[in-house]
């Protein structure tokens, strides 16, 4: 042995007598020096945490009247890792359950099966097809609710209750579920709730939420998702080896969601609703003004909206959308055919908000744009006077209904709306930009000024998926062009189209990046690519009526913590100012009052004889294949606008023949003019937002609104 | 002198199966405490794999002894192989050296290969058909064991130091495998290596200031791995864990905070078998392997945890008796390296249960569950009871 290796295998040696020293010293010290503490650890090891929803806050109107409320509900729930103790793994438990909750048996195990793992066939359970169960393995899964006073559920759960032993794994408990006091009304703005997706939970705004839990999926319950959802409550229960409660380690008290107050007046939402549905029946019943061949000989009127706007705040007083949906449909999980009968065309897609959702072409509510645009390049003033011919020569397009007229002043062409001055206009600013040689930089008065409205970009509206519609820039038609360049081209030597057809592919394919004379003129009666949401239109004219400041529309009005201890306003927002001098905004509204208020006004069949002083627009909106669009927009009163309202019935023929009407209607129900109270007492909301009693009841804002003061005349 | 070819040697070679029976050898010259202490640690180890999974199987609906057969067939094979281990001709084993340092090297090859799997974090498993994993991490422990003894046995049995080149030569050896396991990445069967090669050098007398040299490279790598950020993340969370127990109790802290909790409600004598409300409740993750220390601790007390202790360290004590007593260096190192193998497997094993240990996925040498390490380990016991006799047949001559 080397005379080094005796020594080294003595310091291995030590090595190991140290290492184990070292072991046996520290099992020593966990076991007997410190094992009470650990003792008493494993003894109440089982930490088990039983998590107590918060309650969902509840929305309330502007003056406090619920709109979405809580309500108690029997569900039942099966637990899987109780069940899985049975000897056939609960297959006799699930047979006994189903017909008492009216359930077929093969239903019953693919929803209480975690997605992913193996139904009886053999094949794995898919969210999609088999309703399978998307959250934790050992949460308790609810397979059926009842309402509080339903008999039929009532009988389920006692049956269940006194015969526990034939059901283990199976619970009936009371939780809280949406309800809508008010049915339909508003649903598109409240939103209805739906499971939180897999990939969501502890995203970004998701932080905390239960895999099981239910998140708002469209309107105010989506966009104030944070405030309304609270904090859940954790119960950690100490469970010992059998699963007895030996105690509980920590309680963390559910915090409840917040109260949301929305500026929306349930009385004018109705009242809204109401109108638009009558008008829209109404319409259906009428021959379409100008009928076409392939086109029903009556009006179709088959979608419609209305916004009830303040002028001055952006805050939103209704927002109708028609057709409408039940969003209890939602309650306890919607079936996938019923959210595609939804979402279906042909049903005129019911969840689709066409108030924020919907892109339209404006046609001549449009022309307050055009017009401001106009005065403030200098084209002309609001007296100049000039030519309304029954067409437009460069162009060769025709004045509406093919009607001319005699030389009339820019005001004037407003409240009859000619459009034959209005191509002149927008003509000649496109001859200043070069025509078909464009400029470097063109003025482009008119799309500037529609883009300086906040046309063609979202207005900013508390509600989840708006739609920013469609202002036609050069630079959106060269994008436009480049994307469908290769479609057009082989349209036009497609012998399947028809000569013309092939002709306009030909001319797109070669020339659709320009903007040509045609689409300045079609630009300026809000007609061509042009859209626009009934709430952006709501918008301009809001902007328009309070000055020249765009404000940002509103849905909620404040925030409530569910105690009332804290109230958050939600102030209103200026979003910007546009550029058009106070004096030339006056004229206009001069100008939208004469339609309404003069002979051979566009409006003036429908508001001349109406006690109060409404300002507006019509427009027809011609859409291809389809009739024509019936818009008004307007606000009132005049002298100090308060209100903007503004209707739109797809198909509804013209302006002043169905969407006028409509709107006289919204501003007679809101003002009192034909005999009953009047629901917005001088068309403003409430200064304050409601107040929460001590007993968690919600009442209407203190001090109380001012009373009416006599309306109109 | 390993004189194997000369006239004299061969002619004396039996059978093994003649030298295992015949009067003057094997059964006499086995080093019985050894061989009593690796049985006792083996049947013990079986009861507490039981333990660990008897409810998880009942729970799952399975036969609650599935994972009891499988460890006692792992135990038979593995004693199988220590026999052979034991009963092969020393001599040869140098021969044989080479041909267990390729396989290892290859077997960690396949497991980088499309052919290797991932089992918590670490790919470094082959499946094999009919639900057999191999771990050929664990094989080559025994692989570089005998090649390290081999390279500085070599020439060096006229009781000389290795000069430098030797162990630099050594240092080549171990660091294709070694390389190999840092990809999968394996860092507990990393350090073990590393003790393997400490151990081996220190005691074939390499000079002194390569080994506190290697020391000092192995420091500064641990220091560099966690701070540039070579370690993956569930690796660094679990020294996170270890340097503040508090920190995640939840996550990378729950094993050891659940271990803890095991062990130290163990008192003197436990809960008695199957009685341990943690490990009957499923607390602790990987409770029949890296953690099947816990049940010990909790279902039999101190004095059963404590018998483990003593058990290995018997096993340790046969072991540097053994290579005390071995008559040629090639013997002496390969019993050293196996001392520092289980010793510092043990170590890190028992010392991360009772929290004074990183976690780093070591099984507990005879007592966790699963074949690889069951199958090395024994090996390893046949390659000392080999080196025992070869030492007591000299004696004997």
């Amino acid at each position: 042995m080397s005379e080094r290796s005796v020594p080294r295998l003595l310091v291995l040696q030590v090595l190991v007598v140290a290492i184990l020293a070292t072991l046996l010293g520290r099992l020593w010290f966990l076991q007997i020096y410190d094992g009470d503490t650990y003792a008493q650890q494993a003894a109440t090891n089982r930490v088990r945490d039983v998590v107590t929803p918060a309650p969902r806050g509840e929305i309330v109107d502007s003056r406090g009247r619920p709109l979405i409320t809580n309500r108690t509900a029997l569900v039942v729930s099966v637990n899987r890792s109780v069940l899985r103790l049975e000897p056939d793994d609960g297959a006799a438990v699930l047979a006994r359950l189903a017909p008492v909750i009216s359930m077929d048996p093969g239903v019953l195990v693919r929803t209480i099966t975690p997605c992913g793992e193996p139904l009886p066939d053999g094949r794995r359970a898919r969210a999609q097809e088999d309703g399978c169960w998307i959250g934790s393995p050992y949460q308790p899964i609810p397979v059926a609710t009842y309402d509080a006073g339903d008999e039929a559920g009532r009988a389920a759960v006692l049956r269940i209750q006194e015969n526990l032993e034939d059901y283990p794994g199976v619970t009936a408990d009371f939780e809280a579920v949406r309800d809508y006091p008010r049915g339909t009304l508003a649903a598109h703005a409240l939103g209805y709730l739906g499971p939180i997706a897999r990939g969501e939970v502890g995203t970004p705004g998701y932080q905390g939420v239960q895999e099981t839990a239910l998140i708002g999926r469209s309107g105010v319950e989506q966009s104030y998702e944070q405030e309304l959802r609270g904090v859940d409550g954790i119960e950690q229960l100490l469970v010992d080896k059998d699963g007895n409660v030996t105690g509980t380690a920590s309680t963390t008290a559910p915090r409840a969601g917040d109260e949301l107050v929305l500026s929306i007046d349930a009385e004018v939402q109705a009242l809204a609703e109401r109108e638009l549905k009558a008008a829209i029946e109404a319409a259906r019943t009428r021959p379409y003004y100008s009928p076409e061949p392939g086109l029903p000989p009556t009006n179709v009127a088959d979608t419609g909206s209305v916004v009830v706007m303040e002028a001055k705040t952006g805050r939103i007083v209704a927002l109708a959308s028609f057709p409408s949906y039940d969003p209890a449909e939602f309650t306890g999980g919607i079936g996938e055919d019923r959210y595609a009968a939804l979402t279906a065309e042909e049903n005129g897609a019911p969840l689709l908000f066409r108030a924020t959702q919907g892109g339209y072409a404006p046609a001549s509510t449009f022309k307050v744009i055009s017009a401001a645009a106009t005065v403030m390049n200098g084209q002309t003033t609001f007296d100049t006077v000039s030519e309304c011919p029954a067409r437009f020569g460069p162009t060769n397009q025709q004045n509406f209904e093919g009607r001319g007229s005699s030389a009339v002043s820019l005001r004037r062409a407003i409240v009859q709306s000619c459009d034959t001055n209005f191509y002149k206009f927008a003509y000649d600013a496109w001859l200043a930009d070069g025509g078909n040689r464009p400029v470097a930089e063109p003025k482009d008065p008119m799309i500037n000024m529609a883009l300086a409205f906040g046309l063609g970009a979202k207005t900013g509206v508390d509600l989840p998926g708006e739609s920013g519609g469609l202002i036609p820039t050069r630079d959106w038609r060269t994008g436009y062009w480049e994307a469908l360049k290769d479609d057009f081209c082989a349209g036009a030597v497609n012998p399947a189209f028809t000569p013309e057809r092939r002709a306009g592919n030909q001319e797109a394919c070669t020339d659709g990046y320009r903007f040509v004379g045609g689409a300045a003129t079609n630009f300026a009666i809000g007609q061509g690519e042009t859209l626009v949401t009934p709430l952006q239109l709501a918008s301009v004219y809001g902007t328009i009526a309070n000055g020249g400041t765009i404000m940002r529309p509103t849905v909620a009005r404040g925030v409530l913590s569910a105690d009332g201890t804290r109230r958050t306003e939600i102030a209103p927002t200026a979003m910007g100012t546009v550029p058009v001098d106070p004096e030339v905004l006056a004229q206009l509204r001069d100008a939208l009052r004469g339609v309404t208020s003069e002979p051979g006004g566009t409006g003036f069949g429908t508001f001349g004889d109406l006690p109060l002083a409404v300002a507006g627009k019509t427009g027809t909106g011609q859409v291809t294949g389809k009739q024509d669009t019936s818009w008004f927009a307007s606000f009132a009163p005049y002298d100090d606008p308060e209100l903007v309202v503004v209707a739109m019935v797809s198909q509804g023929g013209t302006g002043s023949a169905t969407a006028a009407p409509l709107v006289r209607k919204v501003y007679e129900g809101i003002f009192g003019l034909t005999g009953q109270p009047a629901l917005l007492p001088g068309g403003t909301l409430p200064a304050t937002l409601p107040v929460v009693r001590p007993d968690g009841t919600i009442a209407p804002p203190a001090p109380p609104a001012p009373p009416a003061p006599p309306a109109g005349p | 002198m390993t004189d194997w070819t000369s006239g004299s040697s061969f002619g004396r070679r039996k059978s093994a199966w003649q030298r295992a029976v015949s009067r003057d050898s094997v059964l006499r010259t086995i080093d019985w405490p050894l061989l009593i202490a690796v049985a006792a640690l083996v049947a013990l180890g079986s009861l507490l794999v039981w333990s660990a999974t008897r409810q998880r199987m009942i729970d799952d609906g399975l036969d609650p002894q599935t994972f009891l057969k499988r460890h006692l067939v792992n135990a038979v094979i593995g004693l199988v192989l220590a026999a052979a281990a034991a009963l092969v001709d020393y001599r040869a084993l140098r021969a044989y050296a080479p041909v267990l340092y390729g396989l290892s090297v290859v077997g960690l090859l396949a497991v980088l290969s499309p052919l290797g799997s991932t089992i918590n974090g670490a790919h470094s498993w082959i499946v094999l058909p009919a639900g057999f994993q191999v771990q050929p991490a664990e094989f080559a422990k025994v692989a570089l064991v005998v090649g390290m003894a081999m390279i500085l046995a070599e020439e060096r049995d006229g009781e000389q130091a290795p000069r430098h080149t030797d162990v630099v030569l050594v240092l080549a050896l171990a660091a294709l495998p070694m390389g190999l396991i840092l990809l999968q990445p394996d860092l507990g069967t990393m350090l073990v290596l590393t003790a393997i090669i400490l151990g081996v050098l220190t005691i074939a007398a390499a000079p002194t200031r390569w080994i506190v040299g290697l020391l000092l490279a192995g420091a500064i790598v641990a220091v560099g791995a966690t701070q540039l950020g070579v370690l993956e993340d569930y690796q660094l969370d679990r020294f996170t864990a270890f340097t503040d127990p508090t920190a995640d109790i939840r996550g990378a802290g729950y094993n050891t905070n659940q271990a803890r909790i095991a062990i130290g409600s163990g008192s003197w004598t436990g809960t008695g078998l199957f009685e341990g409300t943690q490990t009957s409740g499923r607390f602790i993750p990987e409770q029949q392997t890296d953690f099947v220390f816990t049940v010990a601790g909790e279902e039999l007390g101190l004095a059963g945890a404590g018998a483990v202790i003593g058990l290995l360290g018997l096993v340790m004590w046969r072991g540097l008796r053994i290579a005390r007593r071995s008559n040629d260096v090639f013997g002496r190192l390969v019993a050293a390296g196996i001392v520092s193998w289980f010793a510092f497997q043990s170590f890190v094993n028992i010392g991360m249960t009772l929290g004074i240990m990183p976690v780093t996925g070591l099984p507990l040498p005879f007592v966790s569950y699963g074949g690889s390490a069951m199958f090395a380990n024994l090996l390893a016991v046949g390659l000392l009871q080999n080196v025992h006799m070869r030492s007591a047949e000299r004696e004997h001559r």
